[in-house]
């Protein structure tokens, strides 16, 4: 893979951090390039480089402005000094050259069990019936596609998974349910995503895995992260019991 | 030293300048709402500036010291007393086993810092000590204080305990005071200063100009998470579709209905909403201490103007400390 006509555009937000675009909507390719450019950064961060946090096409660089304002730059070709935003911004655009030529991709691939329907998935009977098919059909649907984890975002290890079939694609409830148990599968449009946390929600819930997605006490703190490629496999109550009762 | 909380308050967290690096995660950052009050509160009793503190929100909050101890008390003035006595601000204080402090009610500002020589004992989580609420991790035991909590502070440096030992020859407290006026705004009305966001150009011409024309006020659905203002409704030339990305403490986003929030400490990592301004690094230390119903009148700046404020504020904290170890040496 060669990007060498790859083009990003670079946007300040605020004068702590910066967003690099490096396409429009929602790809796997995007996507892959949206990942090497984090590992690089990560692997060569720039003096004052906070931290970097990836979404479906762009990837958002958060700096020190004090560190990166004293810093000294070799090319200085502008007449008035360059802010920080214009050195972090050169620096970024310096990184997008050199993406494709190294390949970081880290493909992992996790199983998320699920109990579908029941008082776990209380929306699974309002999808079937949208779309016009049975219960096991939807089930089947949901569970036999890989997803690709695009973001983490939201609460902490909430995964905004891309790659849901169209069959089964549902907008989100009307009213928003207050609380939602963590867990809690969901659909919203051609979106599917794990909760986390116990937060209020729009999601359809389908069914409820029992695996921890948000683990503070362990680092990285989240079972998924950006990246991930996801199946969900449809487990019994008893499996469920089984799993609920396992630490990792 | 042991202090036990005689009654929280409205809302009293432990907050340092924030978790970092695990936004990636869905992790958010929290920390002290004005980080200029906290940091200051720190420098005060000698310990590291990003030591965690107490922000103290409003009013209510009463702690009893088991032992003497070493505190700064900074931010918004909640008319604080020591055993019934108006209680300085902005200088170390030495506070004697049994007193009671008190925090009364905010007569100017919203939030207090009282920083505690040798820190507060509570184990960092993902390197910070900043509570999140929602997750329930980090500060004490990953919740607001209640009544009946007792914490530890931790072990004295040599500059924290230089500072007591001067104190012992003095009344209690010193007589000098930092002059905090140039570092926040305690006004119950400011102008705050904003870099355009980045759908800006989204929005109608009429609300661009409305944004810098027009003040706003902050209603009562405003906490730690986002303040939601009211004022002229802003809408977009036409509607349009933004898929979740980033958003950082300051951002200003403009839901459906055309009333801006502004994001703040306890912000989720990601928002959807189109995002017509940020405000500049240096002006949220004095925002977050505007209470609800306070207006806001939002000014255009530049980057150049921006990185000049947030260069200015640090020079004035660098001389803050710099002064303290000076006091600590004569």
């Amino acid at each position: 893979m060669s990007n060498r006509n790859l083009r990003a555009t670079i946007k300040p937000l605020g004068d702590s951090a910066l967003i690099v675009q490096l396409g429009e909507g929602i790809s796997p390719s995007i996507h892959e390039l949206v990942s090497n450019l984090s590992t690089l950064l990560n692997d060569h961060p720039f003096e004052g480089f906070i931290e970097s946090v990836p979404a479906y096409n762009n990837l958002t660089v958060y700096y020190n402005p004090i560190v990166v304002h004293r810093l000294q730059i070799n090319r200085q070709t502008h007449y008035t000094p360059l802010t920080p935003f214009q050195k972090v911004s050169d620096f970024m655009g310096e990184l997008v050259k050199q993406i494709g030529t190294n390949k970081f991709h880290n493909e992992r691939v996790v199983t998320i069990p699920v109990l579908y329907g029941g008082k776990f998935g209380p929306d699974l009977e309002y999808v079937a019936k949208y779309h016009d098919l049975s219960i096991d059909e939807v089930i089947q649907i949901h569970s036999e596609n890989d997803y690709l984890v695009y973001m983490i975002g939201f609460a902490p290890g909430f995964p905004f998974m891309g790659g849901l079939n169209e069959q089964i694609a549902t907008p989100r409830k009307e009213t928003p349910r207050l609380v939602i148990a963590p867990g809690s599968v969901g659909i919203a449009g051609k979106q599917t995503g794990v909760y986390s946390l116990e937060t209020p929600g729009g999601w359809q819930i389908i069914g409820r895995t029992p695996l921890d997605l948000f683990l503070p006490t362990i680092s990285p703190p989240t079972l998924l992260q950006a990246g991930d490629k996801i199946r969900f496999a449809p487990i019994s109550p008893k499996e469920y019991d089984h799993y609920k009762g396992m630490k990792l | 030293m042991t202090v036990k909380v005689l009654h929280p308050g409205l809302l009293t967290t432990i907050q340092d300048l924030g978790r970092y690096g695990s936004q990636k995660y869905g992790v958010i950052v929290s920390g002290a709402m004005d980080s200029y009050s906290l940091r200051v509160a720190n420098l005060l009793v000698g310990n590291d500036e990003g030591e965690g503190a107490l922000e103290i929100t409003l009013f209510g909050t009463t702690l009893y010291f088991e032992k003497d101890s070493l505190i700064a008390i900074t931010g918004g003035d909640l008319l604080t007393t020591i055993n019934g006595e108006n209680a300085p601000m902005w200088r170390p204080i030495l506070i004697r086993k049994g007193s009671i402090l008190k925090f009364k009610s905010a007569i100017k500002g919203c939030r207090a810092y009282l920083a505690f020589a040798g820190g507060i004992s509570t184990p960092k989580v993902m390197e910070s000590k900043s509570t999140y609420l929602r997750a329930g991790i980090g500060g004490f035991q990953g919740r607001a204080l209640q009544k009946e909590d007792t914490f530890e502070c931790g072990k004295l440096n040599d500059l924290n305990h230089s500072l007591v030992q001067q104190l012992e020859n003095l009344n209690g407290h010193f007589t000098w005071a930092v002059n905090y006026s140039a570092l926040i705004n305690l006004k119950s009305s400011q102008t705050i200063r904003v870099l355009k966001g980045t759908e800006f150009n989204r929005f109608d011409s009429k609300s661009q100009q409305t944004l810098f024309n027009e003040p706003y006020t902050i209603t009562t659905q405003a906490d730690r998470m986002g303040y939601r203002l009211e004022g002229n409704t802003l809408a977009l030339s036409e509607p349009f579709e933004l898929l979740s990305e980033s958003v950082t403490y300051g951002t200003i986003q403009v839901p459906p209905n055309g009333q801006p929030i502004i994001l703040m400490a306890d912000r989720q990592t990601t928002g959807g909403y189109p995002k017509i301004g940020q405000i500049i690094s240096a002006d949220l230390p004095s925002l977050a201490q505007l209470q609800p119903t306070s207006t806001i009148q939002f000014k255009e700046v530049t980057h150049e103007e921006a990185i000049m404020e947030l260069l200015k504020k640090e020079k004035i904290i660098d001389e803050i400390k710099m002064a303290i170890h000076y006091k600590r040496i004569y």
